[in-house]
Parts: C-alpha cells; sequence; structure tokens
C-alpha cells in the first residue's frame, strides 16, 4: 500500500514540482507584493520598496477609474452572461433537432468565430460598427433608426462589446451543451410523448433538468471568462470612451506592464480573484438549493 | 488548470538542455577576435538602420554591429523587462521622452565626457530644445537621432474660402478661422479643427505656449488647475463645445480621408503624416494642403510645440561603451543623417544635414525647421509618460464631453497626478536627509 503511494507521488512529483514553482510561488510572490508600493524605482533600486500594509487596497477602493472598471466589467457579466448561455443553449438544441440537415456544417460555422483570430476579427467588427460607413447602421437606417456611433457613444460602447463577445464566444458554449442534450436519455421524451406533453413542457421538464451539471459547469466556465474580458474592448476601444469599455483586467494590465505599478496592479488581481471565487460559491449553492428543491 | 499543467511541464522539460546549449553557445561567441556590438532599434528606423551598417563595418573592419527590430507598440514594455532580466543590449533607440524612466532605472550612462572630447557630436549642432531633453540633472543621457513636433496642417483651398490667405499666427486667429470654416459648411457635419481628445499632445502643448510648467515645486505636485493651464484648457475645449472639433475618435477612421473631404480643414499632427498625407492629397488637392508653426497665445508670443524625436543611448551594462560611441558619431554625421532620412523619412538631428537639397526643397518641411526653433521638453521625471497618456487623455475627454466643467476637470487631474507623485515626493525627501 504504502509503497503504491510512494510511487504515485513519485510519478506526480514532476507535475507538482512545476505547478509549485510556476504557479505557486508567483501566486505567493504577487501576494507578498499588494501589499508594498513596488515600482519602476523599485526595480532600480529594491531598497525603494516600501511596506504599505492594506494601502494599496485602500487606493483601491477609493480609485473612481476601479470602480468604473469594475462596474463595466459587471456590466459586461451579467448582460453577456445569460445572453450567451440563451444563445449557445438555443444553437444546441436546434443543432440537435432531427429535422436540421448539413448539423455538422451549421456546427462548424457557429464555432469558427471561437476560434478565429480576435484581431482580425475585431477589424471586421471595427467596420460593421463604423457610425457613417457601418452596415449595421445601414440597416437600422432601412428602419429609420438614426445612426448611432457604436464605438464612440459612452452609452452604446459596452453594448457593442457584448454584442461582438457574444458572437465570438457562443459557439465553444454550444459545443457542450450539444455533449449534454445528447445523453439525454431519448425514452424520456418517448415516454412524455405518450403522455401528451407539448414541446415546451418537454424542454422544461426533461431538457432543463437533466441539463444542469452542463449549465453549471458552461455558467462557471463563462463567468471567470467573462470577468477576465480583456481583449476585445483593448482592441477595439482601448477602454474609451470616458473608459466606459475599461475592464478590470484591462486597467490591472495598464497600472502593470504600462505604467510598472506592479504592487498596485497585484492589488487588483486578488480583488478580481476574490470577486470570481464568491461568484462561483454563489452559484454553487444555488445549484445545490434548487436541487434539494 | 490541465492547460496549465502541460505547458509547464513543457517549460520544464526545455530547462535543461536549454541551459546547456547556451553555455556552448556563449563559450564560442567570446572566442571571436572580432567586437559584436548589439543595438535595438524601433520600428521602421530598426528596420532600415541596417542599410546604413555596412558603411560603418568598412571603416571599422573589427566591428560587427547587430541590429534588432523591435516594435514600437511593445518597446517599451520590452526594454523594461529587458532591463529587470539583465538582457539590455549595448545601445539603443529611445524616444526622448522615456528617458527620464530609464534614467531612474539607472540603466543608462551619461555621455558628457565622450561629447568632450568628441569633434563631430557638439550641442551647437542640434536644435536647443531637442538636445535639453536628453540632458537630467545636468547630465547629458542621448544624443538625438532624429528629430519630430507637431505643427499646423491646413487645406489652403478651405483657409482661402474662409477668407484667410495666410494660416493663423495666434489663438484668437484659430479661433476666428474655425468659425469662420464651419460657417462656410452649414447644414453638412463638417468641422473646422481636429484635436482628438485621446491624444494628451495638443492640450499639453497649449499649456506650455500659456506658460504653464505643468507641475511644481521641482515636478512634485502637478500645477493643471493653476491659472496658466486652465486658460489654454479652456480655450481647447471650446473648440469641442461649440463643435468646432469632432467629439470621440471613432467618427474619424481615417484622418487621411477625412482631412481630403475636408472633414476637418486644420490638423495638429507631426512630420510622420506627411507622406501619407501625399498620398491621399492627390488630383485636384496636390497642391491644396500646407503646414504652418503653431499659433502663439498672443502676437508677440511664439507659438512652441513639443519637443519629439528618438535619441541613441549606452546601456550601463555594456563592455564596449567606446565602440557604441564610434558607432554613434557615424550615425550622427551630416551625410549619413541625409541617407537615413531618404529611408526612412525621420528628420535629422543634426542641423547641418537640414542643408541638403530635398530637405531644402520641399515645402511642407520649411514650417518643421522654423518650429523646431521653438520647441521645449515635456516634465523630465519617470511619471511623465503615465500623467500624459493616463490622466491628461481623461480628463480632456470628460471636459470635452461636458461630463464635469474644465475647472472641476483640472483639479480631479491634479488630484490624481499628486497621488501619481507620491513615490517621487518621498524618495526627493530621502534624498534630502541624506544631504
Amino acid at each position: 500500500m504504502n509503497s503504491k503511494i510512494s510511487a504515485a507521488y513519485f510519478f506526480m512529483a514532476p507535475a507538482l514540482t512545476a505547478i509549485f514553482f510556476f504557479f505557486f510561488i508567483p501566486v505567493i510572490a504577487a501576494f507578498l507584493i499588494s501589499f508594498t508600493d513596488f515600482d519602476l524605482y523599485a526595480l532600480a533600486n529594491f531598497s525603494d520598496t516600501r511596506f504599505i500594509g492594506l494601502k494599496n487596497y485602500l487606493n483601491l477602493f477609493q480609485d473612481p477609474l476601479f470602480w468604473q472598471s469594475l462596474k463595466n466589467t459587471f456590466y459586461f457579466v451579467i448582460a453577456a452572461g445569460p445572453l450567451s448561455i440563451a444563445v449557445s443553449l438555443g444553437a444546441a438544441i436546434l443543432l440537435n433537432s432531427r429535422l436540421v440537415k448539413f448539423k455538422a456544417l451549421f456546427r462548424l460555422t457557429y464555432f469558427i468565430p471561437v476560434v478565429t483570430t480576435l484581431v482580425a476579427v475585431a477589424i471586421v467588427w471595427r467596420f460593421i460598427y463604423h457610425p457613417r460607413f457601418g452596415i449595421l447602421n445601414y440597416f437600422l437606417g432601412l428602419f429609420n433608426f438614426h445612426p448611432i456611433d457604436w464605438l464612440g457613444d459612452p452609452n452604446w460602447a459596452m453594448p457593442a462589446i457584448i454584442l461582438m463577445a457574444v458572437w465570438k464566444n457562443f459557439g465553444y458554449n454550444m459545443i457542450i451543451f450539444i455533449a449534454g442534450l445528447q445523453n439525454i436519455p431519448e425514452n424520456l421524451y418517448e415516454a412524455a410523448l405518450v403522455e401528451g406533453a407539448n414541446s415546451w413542457q418537454k424542454f422544461k421538464n426533461i431538457t432543463l433538468p437533466l441539463l444542469a451539471p452542463t449549465t453549471l459547469f458552461v455558467s462557471i466556465i463563462t463567468m471567470i471568462g467573462f470577468f477576465q474580458l480583456f481583449a476585445e474592448p483593448y482592441i477595439m476601444t482601448q477602454g474609451g470612451p470616458l473608459n466606459r469599455t475599461l475592464s478590470i483586467v484591462q486597467y490591472m494590465y495598464q497600472e502593470g506592464f504600462r505604467w510598472w505599478n506592479m504592487g498596485y496592479s497585484a492589488a487588483i488581481a486578488f480583488v478580481l480573484f476574490f470577486i470570481i471565487f464568491i461568484g462561483t460559491m454563489i452559484q454553487f449553492k444555488l445549484r445545490k438549493t434548487s436541487d434539494l428543491a | 488548470m490541465r492547460y496549465f499543467l502541460n505547458r509547464y511541464q513543457k517549460i520544464n522539460a526545455w530547462i535543461l538542455p536549454g541551459i546547456v546549449i547556451f553555455f556552448f553557445l556563449s563559450c564560442n561567441f567570446n572566442n571571436q577576435k572580432q567586437v559584436e556590438v548589439l543595438f535595438w532599434g524601433m520600428g521602421a528606423e530598426g528596420e532600415q538602420v541596417k542599410s546604413l551598417i555596412p558603411g560603418f563595418e568598412k571603416n571599422n573592419p573589427q566591428i560587427k554591429v547587430k541590429v534588432q527590430m523591435i516594435p514600437w507598440t511593445a518597446a517599451q514594455e520590452k526594454l523594461i523587462t529587458a532591463y529587470a532580466s539583465d538582457n539590455l543590449p549595448d545601445a539603443f533607440q529611445l524616444g526622448n521622452t522615456w528617458i527620464p524612466q530609464f534614467v531612474a532605472l539607472d540603466a543608462i550612462v551619461s555621455l558628457d565626457n565622450w561629447i568632450k572630447n568628441s569633434i563631430q557630436i557638439n550641442s551647437d549642432n542640434y536644435f536647443r530644445g531637442i538636445w535639453d531633453t536628453n540632458i537630467i540633472d545636468g547630465l547629458i543621457y542621448g544624443i538625438p537621432w532624429y528629430v519630430d513636433t507637431r505643427l499646423l496642417f491646413y487645406r489652403t483651398d478651405v483657409l482661402e474660402l474662409a477668407g484667410f490667405n495666410k494660416p493663423p499666427r495666434t489663438w484668437d486667429e484659430l479661433y476666428l478661422l474655425s468659425k469662420k470654416i464651419n460657417q462656410l459648411f452649414i447644414n453638412q457635419e463638417k468641422y473646422a479643427i481636429y484635436l482628438p481628445t485621446n491624444e494628451w499632445a495638443p492640450f499639453v502643448i497649449f499649456g506650455l505656449q500659456a506658460n504653464s510648467d505643468l507641475l511644481k515645486e521641482n515636478n512634485s505636485y502637478g500645477d493643471f488647475s493653476g491659472p496658466s493651464f486652465l486658460r489654454a484648457f479652456k480655450f481647447l475645449i471650446r473648440f469641442h463645445k461649440e463643435k468646432l472639433a469632432p467629439i470621440g475618435m471613432s467618427q474619424v477612421t481615417n484622418v487621411y480621408q477625412a482631412f481630403a473631404n475636408e472633414y476637418f480643414s486644420i490638423y495638429i499632427s507631426g512630420p510622420w503624416n506627411i507622406r501619407e498625407f501625399k498620398k491621399w492629397m492627390v488630383g485636384e488637392l496636390n497642391d491644396k494642403w500646407m503646414t504652418a508653426p503653431l499659433p502663439g497665445p498672443d502676437s508677440t508670443t511664439v507659438g512652441l510645440s513639443l519637443a519629439g524625436g528618438s535619441s541613441l543611448v549606452i546601456s550601463k551594462s555594456s563592455n564596449n561603451k567606446e565602440v557604441v560611441w564610434r558607432f554613434f558619431e557615424y550615425l550622427s554625421q551630416p551625410q549619413v543623417q541625409i541617407q537615413f532620412y531618404h529611408l526612412v523619412s525621420d528628420l535629422p538631428a543634426v542641423k547641418s544635414a537640414w542643408q541638403d537639397s530635398t530637405l531644402k526643397n520641399d515645402p511642407y518641411l520649411r514650417a518643421f525647421y522654423e518650429q523646431f526653433q521653438h520647441v521645449v521638453p515635456t516634465p523630465k521625471i519617470a511619471e511623465w509618460e503615465q500623467i500624459a497618456f493616463s490622466k491628461i487623455q481623461q480628463y480632456a475627454e470628460i471636459a470635452a464631453r461636458g461630463v464635469m466643467t474644465p475647472d472641476e476637470a483640472l483639479k480631479a487631474l491634479d488630484a490624481e497626478v499628486d497621488q501619481i507623485l507620491e513615490k517621487r515626493r518621498w524618495l526627493l525627501k530621502q534624498k534630502n536627509e541624506k544631504n
């Protein structure tokens, strides 16, 4: 028995060493740095680093830009998260239907945005959103809507980013949902058919409950991913207009790698970690209580 | 998680062989008799400077210059990470507003001793404002390589229609002209001037013109809410408020096309745009644009602009500083500077190179030569980049959109700037206590 365990440790050792050196140590170092004012000056002369306790965190809570980025990120997660899950579930159900032909083709088409380079996609979307020559405003114009400056108007920039992010990411969740749908035994639907249930009842009482574990997984992954929103606004708007699309990760990146305020940047990272941690806990809790009910 | 695991395992597997290979390689290099110098250049400069190297190596056969090109967008990150990991090249190109950062890092050396003994490189050969950007606490850390600044690009035909046969020389004239241009295009979505709110430069330029020092008390507090900067800030915000300038940046996806369509007729920009405008202003528009020095606050004061461009610097860690200096002297020869202008269109830093016929005969460059006599550096502190790019820009946009009044915006700006400069104040205090 004992030799088995030590053999296991032996085989795990390389992986554990790697994790220890390349994951735990940097995380602990970052945590310690978040209590200092490590910056450009400290890079030059380490003795210019000051231990400042919780000051980074206290400053953070008084920083209007931090609150703005937090608000933007929550806006994005709360709006884009459910929307993305709904779209991917809808697409999965459609593709799983027996009536649809060329399933593989559609699956591929919907999945393409996920694997396309974001930079290339962003350029195309910038043209779509262009206030004067963009195709989106052209279509809206057909219905007599006034042209919208999608990426330049502080109120429309985030919805524009959300639309693009949902389009870019729903294919991935769709594939997971399709896998979940295929695991639901067919005989349940047959039984429902015998009892005369309509499609909505079938969806509500069979598909959704049996898809619950998949949905939990998808929503946690999506939430974590969306809290780390970075590339879309970084390329499309650089956080503007009026910082309305500045995400928390982007703010962290700016502070850390543009201005070299590493201490402050590390503090932002840990606040973000804490938020994601709480979000995940809440989702687990919700799932548990709904399972009991 | 799995993803990370796989990745780190792979990295781990490469470390030992990597070290072994590196060890052998570095032994090999040390055995060579030739001196090899590593130089980092940025973007187009890094690409094109390669064709100047043979001219240097021909006269210095024992020296080999290796050029590495790094893209502008990642240049600062790359240089600072290279410094942190002790991997800086012998010499590199540095945007002259970045010099204070690298002096604060103690990454580059002062060049005073070499300059003293040099016939080739002498402060008299350079524009005064440009040379000044390289001086920090009385010591010179860089040699100007090429120069740039910002001035007016304007549509001659639109100005004529508005009743101006000369470019504006004062702030009042600029404002009046803009009003007139807007009246020309009534009921059309066109503007007089383009003052992008995502650029800090125009705001800082007009602030400097109004005689503001931008920062105060040995550059340790912000002075943006002071009367001088406030005056300039209000002047510029008025262009946005009165719809003489478009707000936001997504309206103008292509500056050149917008200029050709009279979407705006005046633009404050730099020499890097001359070639682009030449490309877009073709056919009928060919002779319908010109450059002019910036207007000043009143008719008695010249319009200052920013001292921009790149300098050549030597790493503190370099073992070949003497050799690098010889390379710098070569790059500073007037004929090499002219050659470099032909390669990348970067304006020469050495004044005598401007006597070359191609530069002299280019009508668009005349205004630049004049403007270079009146350029000043931005505050020479490591924090300036952050203050300019993140804070000034942010509050300029807030004020342009009317979210805050200019007074409120500049007070809030000063508060944030004071917080950024807290470390600098502490360091200054430490230094004073030591002395």
